[in-house]
């Protein structure tokens, strides 16, 4: 039988345990970032992202991203072949600088969030989530 | 100083949980000192309030056999650190005497001889004494029990898991997590949780369409108990969906979402606790980790990962609490909560020795009645055994290799699969195998014994997958439950290596060949996650290889050699 990712997910059905390929990351994703900062220099701080540790379904993992001064928080999914997932922009009047969505994910990546801050900065958050089939519970 | 007749009881002041990290020793025991059940039990109250914790029951009514792991590999920042630690080096560790009954009890080592003296663990009946002793002295102690209750036996499969239900109803608790219950499908533990006389708690489980907390399952419950103001909140099995088949629950969703937790914990100290109690089905690593990342947590009472431990670890100013599982042990913890916080605690972790513990007759009654309908089918000898036959650690036990050969000869394989799950008692050398003991170790409600084919190079991706589920370094992308079981195979293990590079060395164990990766190989299982799987029931095609042998004899095996533990 050929193995690819796809099929190995699937054949994780027909079989039992499990299957999981980590994708590796997606040099399209470098270029997002860059045109997204504009080449800045991204730290960490007023940004988070909420994933799951374990996919319950690779097809649709939920994600909330939230951050108290963003104007726009971008939302990567580095090993996915096509990585863009959101850009949410917030305006000064927006109550909550909150959105939450669902994803789909290739296979264990990282999912990355990096925010514009009021002050014209960049910080950045990543969560690794692993898409797995199966395993068994004690 | 810690008196003998403290032994197996531990206390310590609030002022100590700020500065120490040990908890000291116990008293030494007496190397096979008669044991009575007022030493099991004996314990100088403390404080103004008792939890009394059990969990991982999986449906063990009667006294069983149960043989603790002798293999329990910790990685990452719990290499070393307990529960991975087993055998001698857990005894000298908490200063057990070789051959005393908490060695028995506790560890691994010597089992059969110890089995022999001490006798049979657990039983709900015994567990029933425990539980009224201590309301005898703590008339509103709260019990808590922390899930894997409505699973795991013959009469719980056929009464679909009403049997626990009575029992436990008769033993009173005030709440209880969820795990394995979930696999009897979502609208019979729908059913069971809406008439339950008491707390289903579980603030991580979420309806699976909108994301939101299920209604069902509140986060928590308040109890006014020694006029301390008490918040339990429920923590279900994170990975329900994964590691068991989501397609009998897809109502639900679960995961361990630390950051909802902290908006709970955080809810109710608002609302004016006293006392944060998690009664938890996380699994031991993953609550310590939890208790790093999630504050105002009092006691963490863990279930999941079935390790017993003498002493609460202490994380933060959280303690956890480690019960053990099949009815084996009861934690009692007091507590003494004054102005809004805890002050101090006493522990100690009861083993169930149930040749000492008087059964409570009313619960006896009780257990009798729900397997009366059963009896004759339960108590059929179907074989007997020559060796050792259990269940616990990390890469495979002699009921695995039991299974895994029935699975190979009954279903003409080349290589078996058997899940690494940590349930199923033991059956010493010389003991008669009964219909009940198969099921014991095979119930479930997705037991078809699958058959398939699998390249090597997809067996590869399975045992990675496996693999990284037990030894991945972050606690919290482990699953619990151990490596999956392999008959007719052998491989190496580097546990400290990444996924896709841990498993090497893959043989065809009745050839001796390398596995090809190339080549396709039939393989047989039990336990899918999938939808659909059609074959026999595993305790059919386990029992039928076992009456055709008669005696079975369990050599050693040694076909997984494991490196960089």
């Amino acid at each position: 039988m050929e193995l690819t990712r796809r099929n190995a997910i699937v054949m994780g059905a027909a079989a039992i345990l499990a299957a999981s390929l980590p994708v590796r990351g997606n040099a399209a994703a470098g270029d997002l970032i860059a045109a997204f900062t504009g080449g800045a220099e991204v730290g960490t701080g007023d940004i988070r992202l909420i994933a799951p540790e374990i996919a319950e379904n690779g097809n649709t993992v939920p994600i909330e991203v939230s951050s108290d001064t963003a104007v726009e928080i971008m939302v990567l999914a580095m090993g996915n072949p096509t990585p863009n997932v959101a850009t949410f922009k917030f305006g000064k009047l927006a109550a909550s600088r909150a959105a939450s969505t669902r994803i789909r994910l290739a296979g264990t990546q990282d999912v990355v969030a990096i925010a514009k801050l009021e002050d014209g900065s960049f910080v950045q958050t990543a969560s690794t989530v692993k898409v797995t089939i199966g395993g068994c519970g004690g | 100083m810690i008196s003998r007749r403290d032994f197996l009881q531990t206390s310590m002041a609030a002022s100590a949980i700020l500065g120490a990290s040990g908890f000291g020793k116990w008293g030494r025991l007496a190397a096979q000192q008669a044991v009575t059940q007022d030493q099991l039990l004996q314990f100088e109250a403390f404080g103004n309030v008792s939890l009394i914790h059990i969990t991982d029951i999986h449906a063990q009514l009667k006294p069983i056999y149960f043989r603790e792991p002798s293999i329990n590999i910790g990685v990452g920042p719990n290499k070393g650190a307990v529960p991975h630690i087993t055998g001698a080096e857990f005894r000298r560790m908490y200063g057990i005497e070789d051959g005393s009954y908490a060695h028995y009890a506790l560890s691994s080592g010597d089992f059969e001889a110890l089995a022999r003296g001490y006798g049979r663990v657990g039983g709900l009946d015994r567990v029933a004494t425990v539980i009224n002793q201590i309301r005898s002295e703590r008339p509103d102690a709260l019990l808590l029990d922390g899930g894997d209750t409505w699973h795991g036996s013959y009469t719980c499969y056929q009464t679909q898991g009403q049997d626990m239900v009575d029992v436990m109803n008769a033993l009173k608790p005030d709440a209880m997590t969820f795990h394995w219950e979930f696999t009897l499908g979502s609208e019979r533990v729908n059913e069971i949780v809406e008439g339950l006389p008491f707390a289903a708690l579980g603030q991580n489980i979420f309806d699976a369409e909108w994301d939101e907390p299920a209604e069902l399952f509140p986060p928590y419950k308040f109890f006014e108990r020694g006029s301390a103001k008490i918040a339990v909140i429920g923590q279900a099995f994170p990975y329900m969906p994964i590691a068991n088949p989501g397609w009998m629950f897809p109502e639900y969703a679960f995961g361990i979402r630390d950051e909802h937790m902290q908006e709970i914990v955080d809810k109710v100290r608002g609302q004016g606790a006293d006392l944060v109690v998690v009664l938890s089905h996380n699994g031991f690593d993953v609550d310590k980790k939890m208790a790093s990342i999630v504050s105002g947590i009092d006691v963490i009472l863990s279930g999941h990962t079935h390790d017993a431990l003498p002493e609460p670890v202490l994380v933060g100013e959280t303690i956890i609490v480690a019960s053990g599982s099949n009815g084996k042990f009861v934690s009692r913890v007091d507590l003494d909560v004054r102005n809004g916080r805890m002050m101090g605690f006493r522990h100690k972790l009861i083993p169930i020795l149930s040749d000492v513990i008087a059964p409570d007759p009313e619960v006896s009654a009780v257990i009798d009645g729900v397997r009366a309908p059963f009896e004759e089918a339960l108590g059929e000898v179907i074989g007997k055994t020559d060796s050792l036959l259990y269940r616990r650690g990390n890469f495979n036990g002699t009921w695995d290799d039991l299974i895994c050969d029935a699975l190979i000869s009954e279903r003409e394989a080349d290589i078996a699969l058997s899940p690494g799950v940590r349930w199923g008692p033991s059956i010493l050398p010389g003991q008669d195998i009964t219909r009940e003991d198969i099921w014991n170790v095979t119930s479930m409600t997705y037991g078809q014994a699958y058959r398939t084919e699998m390249t090597g190079e997809f067996l590869h991706v399975v045992l990675e997958d496996v693999a990284d589920n037990l030894f991945n370094p972050d606690p919290y992308y482990q699953q619990g439950g151990d490596m999956v079981r392999t008959g007719g195979l052998g491989y190496r293990i580097d546990i400290t290596q990444p996924q896709g590079s841990r498993i090497t060395d893959m043989t065809l164990l009745r050839s001796g060949e390398s596995i090809d990766p190339a080549k396709t190989y039939q393989i047989a299982g039990w336990a899918s996650v999938n939808e659909g799987t059609e074959g026999p029931q595993i305790w059919d095609v386990v029992e039928n290889h076992i009456r055709k042998q008669g005696t079975v004899s369990v050599p050693q095996n040694d076909s997984v050699t494991v490196v960089g533990a």
